[in-house]
């Protein structure tokens, strides 16, 4: 049954028809979500004992920093489900992540540069958690240069596929790094086995806006997945029907 | 599965296996440079290298600062609940510079094994609470939480 739907949902046209008309459910609960994150975050949340208001940064770096490790491990998974089972949706998947799981990074990157200079007293410094998350925006920039530099996309999805299982190793680094060396960056907050070190009122917000950011992924994913499967499907019958309307 | 899927799924999980062993080796033998600093046990063994630039990292140590009437140098002590280091820092501290806070300086030792820091800079715990809560948490540890130690 449940084999009958994966493998019915991961035909090109089903998927088409079938996430076309999910998307704008996604979207809205999506935005409700950030917008309630954000107000929770910037207006209702108190001010951090230590950091005042500047902590507040916190609801955009840390949710785009768990996305950033969170589309690494979703597009390496995809990418290995494309090489095992040379599933047509699932390389597609794989490139649509990256670009997506790029601009978490960059904004990670950014946003922990801001949240520095004032805290710390340096925008930049190389520590063992800013050089991996920085090694994490190379690789999601390799693997979309190593997909565009290989005409056949086919060949090209396994390339990448290849590329992005060899980068998992980092993944943990970037995980770990706080704990494994002496960094300038904290310890973990919310992602470990202890009660998260964050105040209740605090960490509501971060939650809401964590999932907010987990469903934007999920909408563009989708919409860029769509787009992918058009443009390669294009000689296909299924794409001919629907643009002449049969 | 049949047997060419599986093969690949064998190659696969070796491929990610063998990566993260070699890298595993890599990370253990450059262990001592990823380390973003020395604590001052490490400057008491003689562990940091001599009269070369490197970072000292630790908490500041509560009622050490003193700083100088006509000019901006601090002087304080660095601390890692075993050993003591005097740091001595010609320049505007962060923000977050406080007694009980940790912070990574950048210098190195001169011949009284004194640590004449270039830069300071302060390392936030991962705890954030409003302000009440800390003073109802410090009311009820009693008075050895002075300050804003890490709890």
């Amino acid at each position: 049954m449940i084999m009958k739907f994966l493998h019915k949902l991961a035909s090109p046209p089903h998927f088409y028809r079938l996430v076309g008309r999910l998307i704008p459910w996604l979207g809205g609960l999506c935005l409700l979500l950030l917008l309630a994150g954000l107000y929770g975050g910037l207006v209702l949340a108190p001010a951090d004992y230590q950091q005042g208001e500047g902590f507040r940064i916190i609801y955009v770096h840390v949710p785009s920093a768990w996305m950033s490790l969170f589309i690494y491990m979703v597009m390496a998974g995809a990418g290995a489900i494309g090489l095992i089972w040379r599933i047509k949706l699932a390389e597609v998947m794989t490139i649509s992540s990256a670009p997506i799981g790029a601009a978490f990074t960059f904004l990670a990157l950014v946003t922990g540069s801001l949240w520095g200079k004032p805290m710390w007293g340096t925008y930049w410094v190389w520590d063992a958690r800013l050089t991996s998350e920085l090694i994490l925006l190379f690789l999601y920039l390799g693997i979309m240069a190593l997909y565009g530099a290989i005409e056949d996309k086919r060949t090209a999805s396994r390339a990448i596929a290849i590329l992005a299982l060899v980068g998992v190793v980092n993944i943990p680094i970037i995980h770990y790094s706080v704990e494994w060396w002496n960094t300038l960056h904290q310890g973990p907050t919310v992602t470990k086995f202890d009660k998260p070190s964050i105040h209740l009122s605090m960490l509501i917000p971060l939650l809401l806006m964590a999932v907010g950011f987990k469903l934007y992924y999920v909408v563009t994913l989708l919409m860029r997945a769509r787009n992918e499967l058009l443009v390669r499907e294009r000689n296909s019958r299924w794409v001919a029907e629907m643009v002449t309307g049969k | 599965m049949t047997p060419a899927r599986k093969k690949r799924l064998t190659l696969i999980i070796s491929l990610v296996i063998g990566v993260g062993i070699a890298t595993g080796f890599a990370l253990y033998a450059f262990n001592q440079n990823l380390m973003f600093f020395f604590t001052p046990t490490e400057v008491s063994q003689g562990k940091v290298p001599n009269n070369t630039l490197f970072r000292l990292g630790g908490m500041v140590v509560d009622g050490s600062v003193s700083k100088a009437e006509d000019s901006v140098i601090v002087k304080f002590d660095l601390t890692d609940n075993v050993n003591n280091v005097t740091v001595v820092y010609d320049g505007i501290l962060p923000d977050l510079f406080r007694e009980g806070q940790g912070i990574v300086a950048m210098g190195r030792l001169n011949a009284n094994g004194q640590f004449m820091a270039d830069e300071v800079l302060a390392k936030h715990d991962e705890n954030y609470m409003p302000p009440e809560v800390r003073d109802a948490m410090q009311k009820s540890m009693g008075e050895k939480m002075k300050g804003a130690t890490t709890p």
